[in-house]
């Protein structure tokens, strides 16, 4: 049994803001009131701290099965942990994809040690190649919550409708990459003065903006739910506005990194490259307003962590990505509450009921629910060292940078997955 | 680095009647007037070659050809240091078939002449080289001597000779100074 | 004492006064290539490591004739004889290089910001020979060295950049250089090789896609390569570019009489340039081959040339 005392405890699902006590007992919420004693209960004092619903990244790379020198389900879970995550959702572009549901159960069975959930999310297309559908009733039964060819935008609009009506009727939503190939080929980074000074190729706002528009008349065409994944433009927020507004089941997430970064922070550091690529400064204010507004469903880290061999190289020839699950919460503590654009409230929810809603599932602390909380800071003050990282990689821009506010304790199926 | 002055060796009155004495030596030594040219070495060679060029033309009645010569990329020591080097422009006159005097301010290892010969040969064949210092202070690395010499002046090795000119440092004397340990 | 010099990576980040610095270090060495003996002992024990990733023989020439007049060694490196083909990084094909103990490093690469990568890695100084499209420095050099001693000076000059701009390291460092004294700069060329963007790169940029109107008043006119190796793109055809930007008698008339004309080579006559253009009184091409020398040759010097210890001692003469 674990009591945690003194806590504020915040949940949108529950309109929740008040200081209160859990108990977790049978990995569960088993009462929920001020003033809990317990006997023979762990007691962790949470004063001073934020007690939330546990907190769930939609996107996610996790390398395993194909590229264990990189991440594994067991350490990406781990870093999950230290960001405060209790649930990720790995993508499918492994070695072999995740298309056919002997690949989720693998995933699935080694996610089984690990100290947080792992819900995978299936390819829509065999190999993601973009040519047939992958076997996505089968792999719902092994346990897959959403589809997506995530590396990759679904490759046709055809197929995205193909997959949207089937995924429609097995309650999945479909994750899209969106992204404009011709204008993608040969980029490394956004197109604007910042890409022109460096002389490196860019692709501009409607690389991602032109395959959004795509994507959200296919959904109107076929009533199925579309997440948009790490969404990075102002012009893909536009659309996503207006498909909401018509009653649409659109969904999109951000990185902290594009809420953080702008293209003028870009160095010929390969730490900075990632698709889609961090963008202009008025993307990055048109992201921050929609988090706040509530255009913006949820913030997903989109870790992505590639090993020295593919990063150390120059601009051009390295692998596109970042690793994000420690410094995600920090982040956002920063720039969107520290910054008063949001409230407490409306912190959480990017983390919580906003991915919970984008699965079709509920996340909330009442009586009942699975034991998943996450423990946070406002204030504590510390510095992201990325070579104490639980990642096998080490391909993080915020190396170095100091924060207040983070992850203080993760708690999963009533245990303790991490505290710091 | 510290350095103390420890006593003047020449005045500026005693300078400019070096240099006339030098003039009249050099004219006295030098059998073809005509093919003479005075090459002086940056730095401080170069003002006393050209008041020595004027004192000579005013012996001889008409001008003598004087230039200069930078010897920074002809030195032999490699050792690459944190300050920034820095070269000059060379204004030397036709050197093939010409009687070339070198002049600087003082001759101690005697690097920098032969540097300056190489610099020298670099551009043609002189007839013939010599040297002219106002100051010869000893301890010689080379077997190079100067057929002119202003003065002759004993020095330890951790002394220094600083010889100031007008053009350059705005007084006129020559010093002996030390280093302080 | 200035600090020594570490890298020369780009021309961006310089100031007027180093580049001028650097254009005056350059005179005595364009002295040198008159002189019948051209070598000297200056770099003597010196190795200079030419690492060119990318093909190069006019660059790469002048970077080891430059070394060999200064008396240094080079060690030269070669894309298509490396080991990169067999799939070694260019860090470590860096690092062997930087194992047999040269001075400093010249690097070309096909890849923008390969330069200031490398120089991040080693412990000697990297000379910039041509990074991706990001810059091109002793070219801008060169160039600039060519203009100053034909028109007495680089302030307030007209010029105009005729080309592929956009996948021009020679245009980027030739639009930071001039511009930082004071010049007023034509981007001309085809539409899409012309982003707005450029005119953002420095103070005094502007894009041109008529070439009558570019040239007009032009002190200087710099004709690029049109490099159709470099474009994974649909090129524009041939003639269509003859057409509409060739620099022929008759264009170039439109520019100041006495406008010089510069090119980095080699010119493919015919397509960029007309034959006789390329030939005439207004034509810079050989100077700058020359220049280039000086320019390598000094900035050698600055990088890795030694001063002694007798030039730290005040008024010590020796």
């Amino acid at each position: 049994m674990l009591l945690i005392k003194n806590g504020r405890v915040v949940d949108p699902a529950t309109q929740t803001d008040a200081v209160l006590d859990i108990l977790l007992d049978g990995g569960l919420i088993a009462d929920l009131k001020p003033g809990l004693e317990v006997p023979g209960a762990e007691v962790i004092d949470a004063r001073g701290w934020v007690v939330a619903p546990g907190f769930i990244d939609l996107h996610c790379h996790l390398r395993e099965p194909g590229d264990e020198s990189s991440e594994t389900i067991q350490s990406g879970a781990g870093a999950a942990a230290r960001g405060g995550f209790t649930a990720i959702c790995p993508m499918p572009n492994t070695h072999p994809v995740n298309d056919n549901a002997s690949v989720t159960r693998s995933i699935v069975e080694r996610a089984s040690a690990a100290p947080v959930r792992v819900w995978p999310i299936g390819a829509v297309s065999a190999g993601s190649r973009g040519e047939s559908l992958a076997e996505i009733a089968a792999m719902k039964e092994a346990g897959i919550v959403a589809v997506s060819d995530d590396g990759h935008p679904v490759a046709t609009a055809k197929l995205l409708r193909q997959a949207m009506e089937y995924c429609r009727a097995l309650n999945l939503p479909v994750i899209d990459h969106c992204e404009e190939p011709s204008l993608f080929a040969g980029a490394v980074m956004r197109e604007g003065p910042r890409s022109v000074r460096m002389g490196l190729s860019g692709m501009p706002a409607a690389t991602e903006s032109i395959c959004v528009a795509r994507d959200v008349q296919v959904a109107e065409l076929t009533g199925g739910r579309l997440h948009i994944a790490h969404l990075s433009a102002a012009e893909s927020l536009d659309l996503v506005r207006q498909a909401k507004r018509r009653g649409l089941a659109v969904t999109c997430e951000v990185t902290p990194h594009h809420f953080t970064l702008t293209d003028d922070d870009v160095q010929y550091d390969s730490r900075f490259k990632v698709n889609p690529p961090i963008a202009s400064g008025q993307d990055r204010q048109a992201l921050l307003d929609g988090l706040a507004d509530g255009s913006v469903d949820a913030i997903a880290t989109d870790h992505a962590p590639h090993e020295p061999a593919k990063k150390d190289v120059e601009f051009d020839h390295a692998a596109f990505g970042m690793t994000g699950f420690e410094t995600a919460l920090s982040l956002a503590i920063e720039q969107l509450y520290h910054s008063g654009r949001v409230g407490l409230g409306r912190l959480v929810e990017l983390f919580t009921t906003g991915p919970a809603r984008v699965l079709g599932i509920t996340r909330r602390i009442a009586k009942g629910e699975p034991g998943d909380l996450t423990l946070f800071s406002l204030d504590h003050p510390w510095t992201f060292h990325v070579e104490e990282s639980a990642s096998l990689s080490r391909n993080s821009p915020f190396d170095g940078r100091s924060f207040h506010g983070a992850p203080m304790m993760t708690v999963v199926a009533g245990r303790i997955a991490w505290r710091r | 680095m510290p350095v103390v002055e420890k006593k003047q060796v020449m005045s500026a009155t005693e300078m400019d009647r070096t240099l006339q004495r030098l003039a009249h030596e050099i004219v006295e030594r030098t059998a073809d007037i005509d093919r003479l040219a005075l090459v002086g070495i940056r730095r401080r060679g170069i003002p006393l070659a050209e008041r020595l060029a004027r004192n000579i033309g005013a012996v001889v009645g008409h001008p003598i050809s004087v230039g200069s010569i930078d010897i920074t990329l002809y030195r032999d020591d490699l050792s690459t240091t944190a300050t920034q080097p820095e070269v000059h422009a060379s204004d030397i006159p036709a050197v093939d078939d010409r009687d070339i005097l070198l002049v600087d301010d003082v001759l101690y290892t005697a690097r920098t002449i032969r540097a300056a010969i190489n610099g020298l040969f670099d551009l043609g064949r002189p007839r013939r080289i010599r040297l002219c210092v106002l100051i010869d202070r000893g301890h010689r690395e080379l077997p190079i001597e100067a057929s002119f010499v202003g003065r002759v002046v004993q020095t330890t090795l951790s002394e220094l000779v600083d010889v100031r000119l007008q053009e350059i440092d705005g007084e006129e004397r020559v010093m002996l100074i030390d280093r302080v340990p | 004492m200035p600090e020594r010099i570490g890298h020369l990576l780009a021309i961006e980040p310089l100031s007027a006064e180093q580049i001028t610095f650097f254009l005056d270090q350059s005179k005595p060495f364009q002295q040198i290539q008159r002189h019948p003996l051209k070598k000297l002992a200056t770099l003597r024990g010196k190795s200079v490591a030419l690492a060119f990733f990318e093909p190069s023989t006019r660059t790469r020439i002048s970077f080891a004739t430059a070394a060999a007049r200064l008396g240094a060694d080079t060690m030269s490196l070669q894309a298509a004889s490396s080991s990169l083909k067999k799939g070694e990084s260019l860090i470590d094909t860096v690092h062997t290089l930087e194992a047999m103990k040269p001075d400093c490093i010249v690097l070309r690469h096909a890849a923008s910001g390969a330069a200031d990568f490398i120089a991040r890695h080693v412990a000697i100084p990297v000379i910039n020979a041509g990074d991706g499209l990001h810059e091109h420095p002793t070219q801008a050099l060169l160039d600039a060295l060519t203009i100053r001693d034909r028109r007495g000076g680089l302030e307030g000059l007209s010029v105009t950049i005729l080309g592929d701009i956009s996948h021009s390291r020679v245009a980027r460092s030739n639009i930071h250089l001039l511009s930082k004294f004071g010049a007023r700069i034509t981007l001309c060329g085809p539409a899409m090789w012309l982003p707005r963007e450029l005119e953002l790169l420095a103070p005094g940029v502007r894009r041109c896609s008529r070439i009558e109107e570019a040239l007009d008043g032009a002190d200087v006119v710099i004709a690029l390569r049109v490099q159709q190796e470099r474009l994974n793109e649909p090129a524009l055809p041939r003639d269509e570019y003859i057409r509409q930007f060739q620099l022929t008698r008759s264009r170039l008339a439109g520019a100041r009489p006495d406008a010089l004309l510069l090119h980095p080579g080699p010119i493919i006559r015919g397509l960029e340039v007309e034959s006789p253009v390329a030939d005439g009184p207004q034509s810079c091409v050989l100077e700058q081959v020359t220049n280039g020398l000086a320019v390598r040759m000094a900035l050698l010097f600055l990088l890795i040339g030694g001063t002694g210890g007798i030039e730290d001692l005040p008024h010590a003469s020796d």
